[in-house]
């Protein structure tokens, strides 16, 4: 199977790889997968007075198709506003990466990863969590 | 140097140039079919066919009598297990084998469950080697047919064959192996090991795809197999069709090479196997898999934990290996052979097979070295389990959603 050419330049030179302080109020953390299905990634975002997503790091234990759609989602994350954020959808990461269906459970991943960076940011700031639909898994 | 490495010598080997050579006539001049008793053309074919199978017999101590080709393992392995049920089930229908087998004996032996055989899958200890107690104690009276391969695809554990068929003799009972890893790479004598049936193919060892053979013995015991395929009555009844002649003579100039050359060859590859072995476990946390002392001497099966395999073989571009991630396969598990040694998934998905072969040189290897220790570093600094792992987080006390 051949890799997308923006697979391998995400794989390549993965944007945002790092770690943000989640001791920080401002920072949400979403970690999703499980080292026995072969994913997890780790995706935090840093969150500015007005809403907005000013950062965004990750680190993905994963094959090249889920090392690429996280950083493609925290490239798509900045500047975003939390709203905004939330309408992110896996198959704009599918069209985007131009993801195989057997790689689809990646994209699905990363979606997962930034709800729930997202909720961690608001439960930690008093904010009810946003209901996540399940509908895709 | 020419990029990319092929270290993936388990999968299939490429053709001896030697090989070609001597196949080529057999595609025009020598064109004929091999049953063809009555003119010139017959008799060239067969008599390629003749000779190649004094090379192949020669190669693992047998009788040319006792050599039924076939189009490869896949096949020697149904006829000899589905074959010998057919032939045996009257003296019983039971058959022991073991969860590391190849497909091909697993699969074979669903089938003849199916026809109301009774199969035992013994499990293997976690270094890959099956327990001879145990094999003995799932003896019955009603076993036919011990199966155990001789080396794995996976990890090149070589099993105890000497004692497997030694106690499926005491017992009544035939012994066949699927030798496909280890014919040609290590000295293999049917009459040495007490082998009965054994299955091998031309691809694993620099000889061409499409041709393998099945050994079936002729004498103490006489075995018979019945045939799969039905037709002209080749190759003594058990295996019909028209013979694949270039291919059967690339086999047999593959076994003749492998014959002559295979000791020196096995001295050098388990020396760059050891060297490369040695240079990738001093990366932290990186585990080999399967017992290294029986081992064939061309393989090695590593994990490096906190990096997932195919990500790590996407990093290793210029490198082509195999892995048992299950990101490989469509079915999303891990390899059943790395499991089955008791490995947790998580370090299922992390391994590399390293499979090195007749045309890889020193300099193949070190750049092998070279390309793996910088994907697992960079994997490394990309994975979150690493850096859960250098804060001393127990990674089985996390609760992961599992998706």
């Amino acid at each position: 199977m051949a890799y997308s050419d923006k697979v391998i330049d995400h794989y390549t030179n993965p944007r945002n790889v790092g770690t943000l302080d989640k001791s920080q109020n401002s920072v949400g953390t979403g970690l999703v997968g499980a080292p026995e299905c072969g994913d997890v990634m780790r995706l935090q975002i840093q969150v500015d007075s007005n809403n907005v997503i000013t950062d965004a790091k990750f680190k993905t234990f994963g094959c090249g198709s889920a090392i690429a759609s996280s950083s493609l989602a925290t490239e798509w994350l900045k500047g975003k506003s939390i709203d905004d954020a939330m309408k992110i959808d896996n198959m704009d990461i599918v069209e985007e990466l131009a993801l195989p269906p057997v790689k689809i459970h990646c994209s699905v991943l990363a979606e997962d990863a930034i709800k729930a960076a997202i909720n961690d940011y608001r439960v930690k700031n008093g904010l009810e969590a946003f209901e996540v639909a399940k509908s895709h898994h | 140097m020419n990029l990319p490495i092929y270290l993936d010598n388990n999968a299939t080997t490429p053709m001896d140039p030697r090989v070609l050579e001597a196949m080529l006539p057999y595609f025009n001049a020598k064109f004929g079919n091999a049953a063809s008793r009555n003119h010139a053309f017959g008799w060239a074919a067969e008599e390629g066919v003749d000779y190649a199978r004094e090379q192949v017999a020669q190669l693992i101590g047998a009788n040319e009598k006792e050599i039924i080709f076939t189009s490869g393992a896949t096949e020697s392995d149904n006829l000899a297990i589905k074959g010998v049920f057919e032939m045996y089930k009257d003296k019983g229908n039971h058959i022991i084998t073991c969860v590391t087998e190849h497909k091909a004996v697993l699969d074979a032996c669903k089938h003849v469950e199916k026809l109301g055989g009774s199969v035992t899958y013994l499990p293997v200890k976690s270094d890959g080697l099956i327990d001879l107690t145990e094999l003995e104690a799932a003896v019955t009276e009603k076993t036919i047919l011990i199966a155990i391969m001789y080396g794995n695809n996976e990890i090149g554990v070589i099993q105890p064959v000497k004692e497997i068929s030694a106690i499926a003799h005491k017992h009544g009972a035939l012994f066949m192996t699927d030798a496909t890893q280890a014919v040609g790479k290590i000295p293999v004598d049917v009459n040495a090991d007490g082998i009965d049936l054994m299955a091998f193919s031309g691809h694993k060892m620099y000889g061409p795809k499409g041709v393998g053979a099945l050994y079936v013995r002729r004498k103490n015991p006489r075995v018979k197999v019945t045939a799969q395929i039905d037709g002209g009555g080749h190759e003594r009844g058990m295996r019909s069709g028209t013979l694949n002649v270039p291919g059967i003579v690339g086999l047999g100039k593959a076994a003749e090479l492998c014959r002559l050359e295979m000791n020196e060859e096995a001295i050098r590859l388990s020396a760059l196997r050891d060297k490369l072995q040695a240079s990738l476990t001093v990366l932290e946390e990186s585990y080999v898999n399967g017992n290294v002392e029986h081992r064939l001497p061309h393989v090695a099966n590593i994990s490096f934990k906190y990096v997932e395999g195919e990500g790590l073989m996407m990093a290793m571009k210029d490198l082509a290996v195999s892995s048992g991630s299950a990101c490989t396969s469509a079915s999303l598990e891990p390899s059943y052979v790395l499991k089955s040694l008791g490995l947790s998934d998580d370090l299922a998905h992390s391994s590399i097979r390293y499979g090195l072969g007749r045309f890889t040189t020193e300099e193949e290897v070190d750049y092998a070295i070279e390309q793996t220790k910088k994907a697992v570093n960079h994997l490394r600094d990309l994975s979150p389990l690493w850096e859960m792992f250098k804060e001393g987080i127990d990674l089985d006390t996390v609760e992961w959603a599992e998706h």
